[in-house]
C-alpha cells in the first residue's frame, strides 16, 4: 500500500475514533507528568470532553452516506453510527460515576483508569464499524484487555484481583472459542471480509459442507456470547461484577454488553445471511431453535439465580444476564425489526442500568457494604435517591410508562410477529419477567417498607446529574418512545447494514 | 373543550399529585384536605363528561385519537408499519364505571382519615391509582388498556405493603405476583392479536374477528387462534375477578390492606376483571364465548357456592366480606354465561351494585376496626346499643348484599338468574342455593356484631360526621339503583345491545 492509496481514503470517517484515540494518548502523557498526590479529576473532565466531542462528531456524520475505507474493512453505516451513540453515551455516564468513586487504594491508580476506559471504548467503536474479521477481532481484544485491567484496578482488594483473574481466564477461553469458530468461517470461504464471506457462503460447492457451516455458526455464536454474558458463558459475570469497582461494573454491564451485541449482529447476520444449512434450508432459520434455547436458558438462569442473591452487585450481575437473554430474543425474528428492537432496548437498558449503578455506588461506598441491606429505609433517608431508583427498577422489571416496558413490548412484537409466532419463547420471557418481579420489588420493599437507622446519603453534583438524566430518560422514553424511534427511523437506514460497497480504490495495487 | 374532555378526566387526579409535591409532609391536616379535594376534581370532571355524554347515543363517544408509537418493519414485500395509537373514548358501560370510580375514590379519600403515617406519599399513590382506574375504563385500545391496567398495580403494591396491617408485605407480594401472572398472559394475548391484525383498537379488532373465516385465513387467523386468545383472556381476567381457585391473593389483600384501599380494590379494581370479560371476552370473540358459556357458567356457580360456604365459616368480618366478594363475582359470571339480555344486564348491574355495596361494607369494617382494634366477630356484640346509626347502616348494607328487593343487589341477582334460567335451568336451580347461603352468612355476621350481648369496645362512639358522609352517600346510591334501575339500564342499553348483537342474541 503506497502513500497515495493511504491518502485516498476518507479518513474523516474515523473522526470519532481519532478523537478518542487522541484524548486517550493525551491523558496517558498528562498522567505521566502529574504529581503522584494531585487529584486526577481533571483527567476525568478531559476524558468526558473527548467523548462529548466524539458524540458531536457522530451527530455531524449522520447525513453521510455509507462509506467504507481501508478496502471495506472499516465502514461508516447507519448501524455503526446508531450503536456508537450508545457506546459513547454509556461511557460518558460511566466517566461521571468513576470521577465520584471514592476508595482509598484506588486514588493512586485513578489516571490509568480513564485512558483504559477510553481504550476499551475505542475497541468497542471499532467493533461497531468493522466489516472484517481481523479488525473486528482487534477491536474485541482491545476492549477485552482494557476491561481485564480495569476489573483489577483496586490492587489491594482481594475481590478485585480475583475478579480480574477470573475475567482474564474465562475471557481467554471465550476468545479461543471465537477464533476457533472464525477459523472455520475462513476455512470455508477463504475470506475475512464479512461481505465476501457472505458471498462465498452462497457458493454451491459449500452445500456439501453445510454441516461445517452449522458447526462454524454454533461455535462462533457461542464464543461471541461471552461478552453479553449469555448462557452458557455467563459464569464470569457475577464474580467479576462483584469484585470490580462499581464504575467498571457499570461499564461491563452496559457498554461492553452493547459492544457484544454489536459484534454478534455484525458477524452472525452478515456472514450467515445467505448461508445454507443442512438440507439447503437457510441456516438462520435452521439454527433458530439453538438461539431460542440459549435465550431461554439465559433468561431462566439469570432471573432464577438472582432470587437468592443478597449481594447487590451480584444480584445486578444476574439481572444483567437475564436482560441479555431478553435482548437475544429478537435474534430469532428474521425481520429487520431486529435492529431497532435491540437498539431501543439497549438504549433503555443503558439509562436504567447506569442509573441503578449510580445509586448502588453511592450507597455501597457510604455504607461500606455490598449487602442488599444498604437500601434499608432509603425512602425515609433520601427520597431523592429512592424515587429514581424505583423508576430504574420498574423499568428493569418492564412496568409501563418506563422505557423498559416499551423495549420489552417491542421484543414481544418481534417474537410473536413471525410467520410462526414463538409463543413458548414469549411465555418463557414473560414467566421469567414475573420471577424478576420478586427480586426487583424486594429492593423496592426494602427501600420503602423497612425503617432504618441509617443516615442521609450525600449526593455529589455530578452523580445527581446522572441520576436526573437517567431517570428523566427512562420516563420520557416510556411515555414518548417515538422520540427515540423517530430518531432511529429518520437517521438510520437499516438496509445500509447489508449494503456492500464496491471499493473503487485501486484494488489491483496490492 | 369536549375534544379533550376524556384526557383531562384521565389526568385530573394528577393535579392533586402536583399540589401535594409542594406541601410539607408533616402537615397532616392540609394533606388530608388536599387528598379529598384532589378526588373531587376528577368527580367534577366525570360529571361534566356525563353531561356531555349522550345517553341514548350508540357506539363510542368523546373519542380522541392520535398516533403514539410507530414501529416500522422493512420486509421484502414492502414496509409494514405497526402504529400504536392513543385512543380513548367512552360508551355507556365505561361511563358508568368511570362515574363509579370517581365517586368511590372521593369516599375512600374521606375514609382515609384513618391513615396514620406518611400521608403525603399515601395520597400521591392514591391519586396515581385513581388515574390508572379511570384510564382502564376510558382506553379504547389494547396497548393503552394494558398500560393503565399495570399502572393500577404498582400503587396498589405500595399502598398494601406500606399502610396495611400485620402481614401487609406478604399480601402485597401475593397481589403483585398473582396479578403479574394475569397481566403476563394478557400481554402475550394482546401482542399476538396486534401482530395478526395490525390493529389494537377494540372496535376494529371486533370487526376483524367477525369477518368470515375465508377472509380470516388470509391473515393467518384460525379458529384455534381465536379460541386460544379467548382462553388466554378469560384466564387473565379470571385472576383479576377473581375466579376460584385463583382467589387466595384477593382474600389476603382484603384482610391486610388499609380500609380505604380495600374500598377501592373491592369496589373498582375487581370490576376491571368483569369489564375485561365483557369487553374482550364477549365483545371480541362472541362465537367462541358462546361455546364456552357452559364452562363459564359452571365456574360462576362454583364461585357463588364456594365463596358463600367459606364466608359462612369465617370468624373475621373482613374474611366474611372477602369471600362474599368471591361469591358475588360468581353472579357476574353466571349472568355472562346466560348469553341473553337479562343475564348480561344482571352481570353489569352486579358489577356496579357490588362496587357500591362492598365499598360500603369495607368502609364499615374499617370503622369497626378503629373502634375495637379488631375485626373478629367474637370481639363484637350488641354494637347497636352504643352505635345505633352504625348498626343501622351495617344492617342496610348487609341486606343490600343479600339481595333484598328495593336495593341494588336484588336487581342484579334477579336479572342474572332470570337470564340463566332461560338457557341453563339446571345450573340456575343449583345456583339459587347460593342465594340462600348468602342470606345466612350475611345475617350471621351482621347480627353477631349488632345484637347479642354487648362487648366492651375500647373506643365506642357512633359514626362521626366525617364517617357519615361516605356511609350515607353509598347507601343512598344503593337505594337509588334499587328503586330506580331504569337510570342505569338506559345508560347501559346501547352498549349491551351491541354486545348482544355480536352474541347473536
Amino acid at each position: 500500500m503506497d502513500l497515495d492509496t493511504l491518502l485516498s481514503f476518507r479518513w474523516s470517517v474515523m473522526l470519532p475514533e481519532f478523537i478518542i484515540l487522541g484524548v486517550a494518548t493525551l491523558l496517558s502523557v498528562i498522567d505521566l507528568f502529574m504529581k503522584k498526590e494531585s487529584s486526577r479529576k481533571p483527567l476525568a473532565w478531559l476524558a468526558g470532553a473527548g467523548i462529548l466531542a466524539a458524540l458531536i462528531a457522530i451527530f455531524m456524520q449522520l447525513d453521510i452516506e455509507v462509506t467504507s475505507i481501508l478496502y471495506d474493512t472499516y465502514r461508516l453505516d447507519s448501524f455503526s453510527k446508531a450503536f456508537k451513540i450508545l457506546l459513547l453515551l454509556g461511557t460518558l455516564l460511566v466517566i461521571v460515576l468513576s470521577s465520584n468513586y471514592k476508595k482509598e487504594d484506588l486514588e493512586e491508580n485513578r489516571g490509568e483508569f480513564y485512558y483504559l476506559l477510553l481504550a476499551a471504548l475505542l475497541g468497542a467503536m471499532m467493533m461497531a464499524s468493522s466489516a472484517d474479521l481481523i479488525t473486528l477481532f482487534v477491536g474485541l481484544e482491545l476492549l477485552s484487555l482494557s476491561s481485564y485491567v480495569m476489573a483489577g484496578l483496586e490492587r489491594r482488594n482481594k475481590r478485585s484481583n480475583e475478579s480480574a483473574f477470573k475475567y482474564i481466564v474465562s475471557g481467554g477461553i471465550a476468545t479461543a472459542i471465537t477464533l476457533f469458530g472464525m477459523s472455520y468461517i475462513f476455512g470455508l470461504t477463504g475470506e475475512t471480509n464479512l461481505f465476501k464471506i457472505a458471498e462465498n457462503m452462497g457458493n454451491l460447492e459449500l452445500l456439501e459442507h453445510s454441516f461445517l457451516i452449522v458447526f462454524a455458526f454454533i461455535i462462533t455464536f457461542a464464543g461471541l456470547t461471552f461478552k453479553i454474558a449469555a448462557a452458557p458463558l455467563h459464569m464470569w459475570a457475577p464474580d467479576v461484577y462483584e469484585g470490580a469497582p462499581v464504575p467498571v461494573t457499570a461499564f461491563l454491564s452496559v457498554v461492553s454488553k452493547t459492544a457484544g451485541f454489536v459484534i454478534l449482529l455484525r458477524v452472525i447476520i452478515i456472514c450467515f445471511i445467505a448461508a445454507p444449512g443442512i438440507d439447503k434450508e437457510p441456516i438462520l432459520l435452521q439454527v433458530q431453535p439453538y438461539v431460542m434455547v440459549l435465550a431461554a436458558a439465559t433468561m431462566i438462569i439469570g432471573n432464577v439465580t438472582a432470587l437468592r442473591q443478597r449481594n447487590i452487585k451480584r444480584m445486578f450481575a444476574y439481572s444483567s444476564i437475564a436482560q441479555a437473554g431478553y435482548i437475544l430474543v429478537p435474534f430469532v425474528s428474521n425481520s429487520s425489526l431486529i435492529f431497532e428492537l435491540i437498539w431501543f432496548y439497549l438504549l433503555a437498558y443503558l439509562f436504567m442500568n447506569i442509573g441503578a449503578f449510580t445509586v448502588i455506588q453511592l450507597l455501597t461506598s457510604q455504607e461500606g457494604s455490598n449487602d442488599i441491606g444498604v437500601f434499608r429505609g432509603l425512602f425515609r433517608r433520601s427520597p431523592w435517591l429512592a424515587v429514581p431508583m424505583t423508576f430504574f427498577i420498574l423499568s428493569l422489571a418492564g412496568i409501563p410508562i418506563t422505557a423498559g416496558f416499551i423495549g420489552k413490548f417491542g421484543i414481544f412484537m418481534g417474537a410473536l410477529g413471525l410467520e410462526q409466532p414463538q409463543y413458548w419463547l414469549a411465555s418463557v420471557m414473560m414467566a421469567t419477567t414475573l420471577v424478576s418481579y420478586v427480586y426487583y420489588f424486594n429492593i423496592i420493599a426494602i427501600m420503602f417498607f423497612r425503617d432504618s437507622d441509617g443516615t442521609k446519603v450525600s449526593i455529589p453534583g455530578g452523580m445527581a446529574a446522572v441520576l436526573a438524566f437517567c431517570a428523566a430518560s427512562v420516563l420520557i422514553l416510556g411515555v414518548m418512545p417515538d422520540l427515540a424511534l423517530d430518531f432511529f427511523y429518520g437517521n438510520f437506514d437499516v438496509n445500509e447494514f447489508f449494503m456492500q460497497i464496491e471499493t473503487e480504490v485501486h484494488t489491483h495495487d496490492h | 373543550m369536549n375534544t379533550w374532555l376524556l384526557s383531562i378526566l384521565i389526568l385530573s387526579p394528577l393535579l392533586g399529585v402536583l399540589v401535594l409535591l409542594f406541601t410539607p409532609s408533616q402537615d397532616e391536616k392540609s394533606i388530608k384536605w388536599i387528598g379529598i379535594l384532589g378526588t373531587l376534581f376528577p368527580l367534577g370532571t366525570a360529571l361534566v363528561t356525563l353531561s356531555a355524554f349522550n345517553k341514548s347515543g350508540e357506539g363510542l363517544q368523546l373519542a380522541e385519537k392520535f398516533q403514539w408509537v410507530s414501529y416500522e418493519v422493512f420486509q421484502s414485500n414492502g414496509d409494514v408499519s405497526y402504529p400504536i395509537f392513543y385512543e380513548v373514548g367512552v360508551n355507556g358501560l365505561s361511563m358508568v364505571l368511570i362515574l363509579l370510580t370517581t365517586v368511590v375514590s372521593v369516599l375512600a379519600a374521606i375514609a382515609s382519615y384513618s391513615i396514620k403515617k406518611d400521608w403525603k406519599s399515601y395520597f400521591i399513590l392514591f391519586f396515581l391509582l385513581e388515574m390508572g382506574m379511570i384510564g382502564v375504563f376510558a382506553s379504547q385500545n389494547l396497548f393503552l388498556f394494558f398500560i393503565f391496567f399495570e399502572i393500577t398495580l404498582i400503587p396498589m403494591f405500595f399502598l398494601i405493603g406500606r399502610w396495611g396491617y400485620l402481614e401487609k408485605e406478604k399480601a402485597a407480594y401475593s397481589f403483585l405476583i398473582y396479578n403479574g401472572v394475569g397481566s403476563a398472559i394478557l400481554l402475550i394475548a394482546f401482542v399476538a392479536m396486534f401482530m395478526k391484525t395490525g390493529t389494537m383498537n377494540f372496535e376494529q379488532l371486533a370487526y376483524t374477528f367477525s369477518l368470515p373465516q375465508s377472509e380470516l385465513s388470509d391473515m393467518n387467523i384460525t379458529k384455534d387462534f381465536k379460541m386460544g386468545m379467548l382462553i388466554a383472556l378469560l384466564l387473565a381476567f379470571a385472576v383479576k375477578l377473581p375466579v376460584a381457585p385463583l382467589h387466595s391473593w384477593m382474600v389476603k389483600v382484603h384482610v391486610q390492606a388499609p380500609p380505604p384501599i380495600v374500598m377501592l380494590h373491592s369496589g373498582i379494581l375487581l370490576k376491571i376483571g368483569a369489564y375485561g370479560l365483557i369487553v374482550f371476552g364477549a365483545g371480541l370473540f362472541p362465537d367462541q364465548f358462546e361455546s364456552l358459556a357452559f364452562i363459564i357458567g359452571l365456574f360462576g356457580l362454583i364461585n357463588l357456592l364456594y365463596g358463600a360456604f367459606l364466608a359462612l365459616t369465617q370468624r373475621d368480618m373482613k374474611r366474611v366480606l372477602a369471600y362474599s366478594s368471591v361469591s358475588h363475582m360468581g353472579i357476574v359470571l353466571i349472568g355472562l354465561a346466560a348469553l341473553n339480555e337479562a343475564g348480561m344486564t344482571g352481570a353489569v348491574f352486579q358489577v356496579v351494585s357490588h362496587g357500591l355495596i362492598s365499598a360500603l361494607l369495607f368502609f364499615l369494617v374499617g370503622v369497626l376496626y378503629e373502634r375495637g382494634g379488631s375485626s373478629q366477630l367474637k370481639d363484637f356484640g350488641g354494637v347497636a346499643k352504643r352505635m345505633p346509626i352504625f348498626a343501622g347502616v351495617l344492617l342496610a348494607g348487609g341486606l343490600a348484599s343479600l339481595g333484598l328487593p328495593g336495593m341494588s343487589g336484588f336487581i342484579s341477582e334477579f336479572m342474572a338468574f332470570l337470564g340463566l334460567f332461560e338457557t341453563m335451568p339446571v345450573l340456575a336451580a343449583i345456583g339459587t342455593l347460593g342465594l340462600i347461603l348468602t342470606a345466612v352468612y350475611v345475617l350471621r355476621a351482621v347480627l353477631a356484631i349488632t345484637f347479642g350481648t354487648e362487648k366492651e369496645l375500647s373506643n365506642a362512639h357512633d359514626l362521626s360526621s366525617t364517617e357519615r358522609i361516605p356511609a350515607f352517600i353509598l347507601l343512598a346510591a344503593i337505594l337509588f339503583i334499587g328503586i330506580y334501575p331504569a337510570w342505569l339500564s338506559d345508560m347501559l342499553r346501547p352498549t349491551l345491545d351491541s354486545i348482544l348483537l355480536g352474541l347473536g342474541g
